[in-house]
């Protein structure tokens, strides 16, 4: 046993240990688990398997078998580590890893993909669902088609139509799934239930009418067969659409008006007047959303004062917190004074309350009719804080500077702490005044910490969502602009904006500026890590 | 250049040093002043003008920033305790006192507020505990272990760190959106999803805290525990959580005041009013302050933080540490 454990020991000196001194770290590993981990583990693992295997069965079923396979894998892996009796660095690592790899890491890569998409409403799907969707909305009743009495069937939630054809045939289908034939029990002519479907009652088809109403089940897989539906729940009729689909051509033709609609590699049917039908499908356009938002001149007028904005907007933020915080820092940094410790408690409760709800109290003390800052501190003034493009990029920076003082007050505060007291004295021995003392040799002590911090407070004003969308939203909007866009929008909020309000939502235009947003901050990193050598001294 | 220092010219550093050895010795006058040739008085007479240079612009200074840092905070104390709903009703401060807009707040069947508040504190603390977790074992590994790609690894953190998720945000609704139609359970519109999403930062910023304070635990300890027969799970529980949790627990608090702040995923992902975190409903309670109901939401602004401030103040001392190491606001 001493052997081992010398062994034990040995193995973490620097050096690789070797084969033996591995197999002894192991045994002593496996001998001090005890049965308890042993059994955690065997339960953690078994419900993982579950879920993974049950995941698998999903995906397969519903075809996806990249992600299927790519689950698999991964459940694969994750048991091959944790069974293994080395891999121990990857034991500790595997759990955060896979959260990374998918929401942090493989987000990231999905938008750059997404950039180059036409993604967003009216280009949501496939170019068959796509067809689909377009024959549905132009779904018109065939006059003088017989009717088909009908029994609403329901099978795991999923709504469909149990028919019954003029010569007595009973058919299922659901909106996805065109009509088969069934055998069913039939009632007076009228098919009413078959195996492995809820009939549904009288009052339930009245409860679901809205979604009953909507349902076309396909006649056939061409859609352009027609569907059935029914205004009522016990009787439905044929109906056809009024553009006709001719997949060999890639045309959707109206034949009401006799207009061809084609598909010119645009994500949309287009006529040669260049008429679109929406919804289109998902198509890669490459450079286009980036095109688009530099050379068009509505896109790129916003586009640069956004990112001037946004510069302007961190710069400035990280300045007057900084100066703020280092001269409230000074301020309090004297032993005589009473109270310090008050003062500080006070200070610093800016930074503790949540800053939604700081930015969203700001916002109603800065209303220009009715805020607090105009009716009682200004005595009635009417200062459009909010509502003047110009003030309100003044009252962002207010605003912002009352969250982030206490931050710089209290880093300041411990750096100044920090510079020991004998240099100074050694300065004021010297004859040096209090100013020169502070600028030349504790100024730049203070800055060897704080830089770090400054630059990653500059990154993260760069995207500092929550005060700009809290108190004004961006605004005042900029009616010129074909997006939701306004005078004090950063870059990231012009993201979610353009992404997620508005009438048409565009994640091809927003992932393009999320990508801008991404080399900006690269380049910030770039720097910062060139600047303090941080990389370099990880060990 | 160097003058004899005076009253007057006494530098204002070493003041206090001289009167806190006076205060600790206890001598008398007389001794004193034989002890320090200079002159220093152990007691002078109180003059304005002196006390204002030395400290008295000190303390105008503090009260300024003071009444800055606080007014908006008295104003939304005030107008929650407003009993009128409107923000014209709240500008005269603490003109009436009363509970009715607390009581209205968590009342209202249109403002599912309490459901918000009990959402945010699952969501919050499921990611902290998430995050404590997955980042601690990670910085274990890295601190403690050494692996082929463990450089690759650290840097790849404070790379990837760099970058918000909120940058992808896009990527992050269409993501989970595809998730919903295959597993509704953990998709959009799911608390789960959301702090799964969370998640994926945990090995972020946090994990070099940790990491850091892991690497100031000293090895021998393991080693220690290592020859007694413990292994690497149990030295990881048992004495590395235990002897590193004033870091865990700055690590948990910053992720949960993260998480309560969060709005841009929340606001995407959780669509249905009841599911919604307190930032995300709050936010669009008054997206019109002019007509919403501002003392109710004074109330509802004024309990939110009232846990958050109380957390933060009571470990201040840590989080401050905490800040300092990498994490900005």
């Amino acid at each position: 046993m001493s052997s081992t454990i010398d062994e034990e020991v040995a193995a973490k000196a620097p050096q690789r240990p070797t084969k033996r001194q591995r197999q002894a770290a192991n045994i002593a590993d496996a001998a001090s688990g005890g049965i308890k981990m042993l059994v955690l583990k065997l339960v953690l693992l078994g419900i993982l398997d579950a879920i993974a295997v049950s995941a698998v069965f999903v995906l397969v079923m519903g075809g996806q078998w990249l992600v299927a396979a790519v689950v698999a894998l991964v459940a694969a892996v994750v048991n091959w580590i944790y069974f293994s009796r080395r891999k121990l660095p990857a034991k500790y690592l595997t759990p955060g890893i896979i959260f990374l790899v998918l929401f942090q890491v493989f987000v990231l890569v999905y938008t750059g993909y997404i950039a180059f998409t036409n993604y967003g409403t009216g280009h949501n799907g496939s170019q068959e669902q796509a067809v689909s969707s377009l024959m549905a909305s132009s779904l018109q009743r065939v006059e003088d088609s017989p009717t088909y009495p009908v029994t609403v069937v329901d099978q795991l939630g999923t709504l469909g139509l149990l028919a019954t054809d003029p010569d007595g045939d009973a058919y299922v289908g659901t909106n996805d799934r065109p009509l088969e034939p069934v055998d069913a029990d039939m009632e007076g002519g009228k098919a009413v239930a078959t195996d492995g479907w809820t009939s549904l009652s009288f009052a339930d088809v009245l409860a679901r009418t809205d979604e009953i109403t909507e349902l076309a089940v396909p006649f056939s897989d061409d859609p352009n067969d027609g569907a059935l539906r029914t205004p009522d729940g016990s009787t439905a009729y044929q109906y056809v659409s009024t553009l006709e689909y001719d997949e060999a051509a890639g045309t959707m033709t109206d034949v009401t008006t006799g207009t061809v609609y084609s598909d010119i590699g645009t994500g949309a049917f287009t006529s040669e007047s260049g008429e679109e039908l929406l919804p289109g499908w998902q198509i890669t356009v490459g450079f286009d959303n980036f095109v688009r938002a530099v050379t068009d001149e509505r896109l790129a007028e916003p586009l640069v004062y956004v990112t001037l904005w946004t510069f302007a907007f961190a710069l400035i933020s990280v300045a007057s917190t900084f100066f703020l915080g280092l001269f409230l820092a000074i301020v309090f940094n004297d032993l005589r004074m009473r109270g310090r410790r008050y003062y500080r408690v006070l200070m610093i409760l800016p930074y503790a309350i949540p800053t939604f709800l700081s930015a969203l109290i700001w916002r109603g003390m800065m209303n220009e009719s009715f805020g607090f800052i105009n009716q009682v501190l200004l005595g009635g003034a009417e200062v459009p804080w909010l509502t003047d493009p110009f003030m309100a990029k003044v009252s962002v920076l207010i605003v912002n500077l009352w969250l982030g003082f206490p931050y710089m007050f209290l880093v300041c505060m411990g750096a100044l702490q920090s510079i020991p007291d004998d240099i100074q004295e050694a300065a004021t021995v010297d004859g040096a005044k209090p100013w020169a003392v502070f600028r030349l040799i504790k100024l730049p002590l203070l800055l060897v910490t704080v830089a770090p911090l400054l630059i990653a407070s500059f990154a993260f004003n760069f995207n500092n969502f929550n005060v700009i969308y809290m108190l004004t939203d961006g605004g005042p909007r900029d009616s010129n602009a074909p997006i939701p866009v306004g005078f004090t929008d950063i870059l990231i909020t012009m993201v979610y904006k353009v992404a997620f309000t508005g009438q048409s939502r565009d994640y091809g235009l927003a992932s393009a500026y999320s990508i801008i947003i991404f080399i900006v901050v690269s380049v910030i990193a770039i720097i910062a890590f060139r600047r303090t050598k941080s990389l370099e001294e990880l060990n | 250049m160097a003058k004899k220092p005076t009253k007057e010219h006494r530098s204002w550093v070493e003041a206090p040093v001289v009167e806190a050895e006076i205060m600790a010795s206890g001598l008398d006058l007389e001794a004193e002043r034989a002890a320090h040739p200079r002159g220093v008085p152990v007691k002078r007479p109180f003059k304005f003008g002196r006390w204002f240079r030395a400290t008295g612009w000190r303390h105008i200074v503090g009260i300024v920033m003071t009444l800055f840092a606080l007014f908006p905070i008295v104003f939304v104390i005030s107008s929650s305790l407003n009993p009128q709903g409107t923000l014209t009703g709240s500008n005269a401060l603490f003109s009436s006192i009363g509970l009715e807009s607390y009581v209205r707040i968590l009342t209202d069947p249109q403002v599912p507020y309490p459901q918000w508040f009990g959402n945010t504190l699952i969501i919050a603390a499921a990611t902290a505990i998430g995050t404590v977790f997955l980042g601690g074992l990670a910085a274990y590994s890295f601190s403690r272990m050494r692996f082929t790609g463990r450089r690759f690894g650290l840097i790849s953190i404070v790379v990837i760190q760099m970058f918000p998720q909120m940058l992808a945000v896009v990527a992050i609704f269409l993501l989970m959106s595809a998730i919903a139609d295959w597993f509704p359970a953990i998709g959009l519109n799911t608390q789960i999803g959301l702090i799964m999403v969370y998640l994926g930062g945990a090995l972020g910023v946090n994990t070099f805290l940790m990491y850091g304070f892991f690497n100031t635990i000293p090895a021998s300890i393991d080693e220690a525990a290592k020859i007694d027969g413990a292994g690497h799970a149990r030295i990881f529980f048992t004495i590395i959580v235990r002897l590193a949790a004033p870091i865990l627990a700055v690590v948990a608090l910053l992720s949960f005041i993260f998480t309560v702040n969060e709005f841009a995923v929340a606001s995407v992902l959780l669509i249905d009013t009841e599911k919604q975190t307190l930032a995300v409903g709050l936010t669009k309670l008054v997206s019109n302050p002019r007509y919403a109901d501002w003392s109710a939401f004074s109330a509802g602004a004024v309990m939110a933080a009232l846990p958050v401030v109380a957390l933060f103040l009571f470990l201040q001392k840590y989080i401050v540490g905490g800040l300092t190491a990498g994490a900005v606001k």
